[in-house]
């Protein structure tokens, strides 16, 4: 490993819903080329926490500083948003378009890119994803994991230097989840700074430079893939783990 | 007798029928478009939620807005048509000094507005709000998410909805009588005055207005049919079979 300089830094942030407080606190970092996974049960915060750093919801104190800017005081939103890439469990592909459309209007909107740069972007990193064939298909008549793929082409369009996942095979089919996990592998080795939350805990084991596994809002414990499954220091994430196996 | 007399009625007073057509169709499809125009700019306001980093000035007109437009609707929803045209005719005729058929057009826009702006509302909100954050984790301003994003689908959902306003607006532009333009009731109104066949003559209207409509339905329905229509067909744009899902990526180069 080289020299990575820290590319999120989260210093004790906070967020609270009306009277539910769903991160109390929590300190996280993730350095260039780093591909963190973030465990934990449903409601311990770790959505929370992948949507505060995008800025789709506001932690209500602490700081957080992407590319050494303090994003929570940013002028510029939408030029900081582009840069991060997302991937939801819903997908969210926009339905009033095609798949390449999907693909080339962000880039058009946004980064101000003429039509024929952000087609031939569009196609190479549909490519990519193995969904080139389908680019004048209509996304309501894919498969979930060609959804999924698509999603993760059209953010690779805005060429992020981080890409978020929100849980990206949970609402598909269990035959669709490798070929979604296999897309995000490639990423991964090819380099692309990732923080995956995610259920997937072979995914985790495998692809994961670090795991963090959170717990009622807090960061339980961190670790490699192997200290962290192999030999979990607190008790909490041993009953995790052990539940996790058991599904 | 009856069918005697319906057909010496529309021999004679074919053109002042077919004139009531026209007018009738002018203001009910005018009404309609500004109506929509109306809606989905205040519908598309009063939907649209602010930036997270909106500041009080913005908060402040975004709440100033709400209050007007939930005002317009109220009154507009809550009054018929026809005391509206009366009211707004006369109460303006002096400040405005405008004919019968440009105060119908008004009136029925705004009127129609009113009814427009719930429909684009729910129909902004029936959208996945998935939708949204998808668009703007990609960096679209919340314009841009809204006019490429939301609205289109909004349009598309609500579309049944918006349709029946035509609908409904051929029907009803004949409340507009009451302000003397010569639309469809008007002219059968008149003619039913002077040739005393009053069952003959309404009954004549009567078929017009219902072939209108069907009219108007049928073209509805084909468009909303192309709207729905999925462009299922699959544009081949390189030799990567589409069929192999597990089929990762043709290029190593990145």
């Amino acid at each position: 490993m080289q020299a990575e300089q820290p590319i999120v830094e989260i210093r004790d942030i906070r967020k609270r819903f009306g009277n539910l407080e769903v991160l109390k606190g929590v300190d996280f970092s993730v350095r260039e080329k780093e591909v963190v996974c973030l465990i934990g049960r449903s409601g311990s915060g770790k959505s929370t926490l992948l949507r505060c750093i995008n800025l789709l919801e506001r932690a209500d104190s602490g700081t957080i500083r992407v590319f050494g800017e303090d994003i929570l005081h940013t002028k510029d939103v939408n030029a900081y948003r582009a840069k991060v890439g997302m991937c939801f469990q819903q997908f969210n592909l926009f339905s009033n378009m095609n798949v390449l459309e999907n693909c080339t209007k962000p880039q058009c909107m946004v980064l101000k890119r003429s039509k024929e740069e952000a087609r031939e972007i569009a196609l190479h990193r549909l490519d990519q994803v193995g969904m080139r064939g389908f680019a004048g298909a209509d996304v309501r008549t894919i498969s979930g994991g060609q959804k999924q793929r698509v999603a993760i082409a059209r953010a690779l369009c805005m060429d992020p230097k981080l890409m978020l996942f929100d849980e990206p095979t949970s609402a598909l089919d269990p035959e669709m989840v490798g070929e979604v996990l296999n897309v995000m592998k490639d990423l991964a080795e090819k380099g692309l700074t990732m923080i995956v939350v995610t259920h997937e805990m072979n995914f985790a084991r495998d692809v994961a430079d670090r795991v963090v596994f959170m717990d009622q809002g807090k960061i339980e414990e961190e670790g490699t893939p192997e200290e962290l499954f192999s030999h979990p220091k607190s008790p909490r994430t041993e009953a995790f783990l052990r539940s996790a196996a058991n599904k | 007798m009856f069918i005697q007399n319906c057909y010496e009625i529309l021999s004679k007073y074919g053109s002042s029928l077919l004139l009531g057509v026209r007018t009738t169709l002018i203001v009910a499809l005018t009404g309609t478009a500004f109506g929509l125009i109306l809606g989905l700019l205040v519908g598309g306001f009063r939907a649209a939620k602010l930036d997270l980093t909106a500041g009080a000035a913005a908060k402040f007109f975004k709440k100033l807005f709400d209050i007007v437009a939930n005002i317009y609707i109220t009154v507009f929803r809550g009054t018929p048509m026809m005391v509206q045209a009366v009211f707004l005719y006369y109460a303006l005729l002096n400040v405005v000094h405008w004919d019968a058929l440009t105060a119908a057009i008004v009136v029925i826009s705004i009127n129609t507005g009113a009814y427009m702006a719930e429909i684009v509302r729910s129909g902004i909100q029936a959208v996945d709000k998935g939708q949204t954050e998808a668009a703007r984790s990609l960096g679209m301003s919340n314009a841009q998410c809204m006019f490429a994003v939301v609205l289109p689908q909004a349009i598309r959902n609500a579309f049944p909805a918006i349709g029946n306003e035509l609908i409904v607006n051929i029907k009803d532009s004949s409340v507009l009588m009451i302000i003397s333009i010569t639309e469809l009731m008007f002219q059968a109104k008149s003619i039913a005055g002077s040739t005393f066949h009053f069952t003959e003559t309404y009954f004549i209207e009567a078929m017009i207005y219902l072939l209108l409509t069907s009219v108007a339905s049928f073209v509805l329905n084909l468009i909303e049919k192309r709207m729905n229509r999925t462009a299922t067909l699959t544009i081949p744009m390189s030799d990567t079979d589409p069929t192999n899902a597990s089929l990762m990526r043709t290029s190593k180069e990145d």
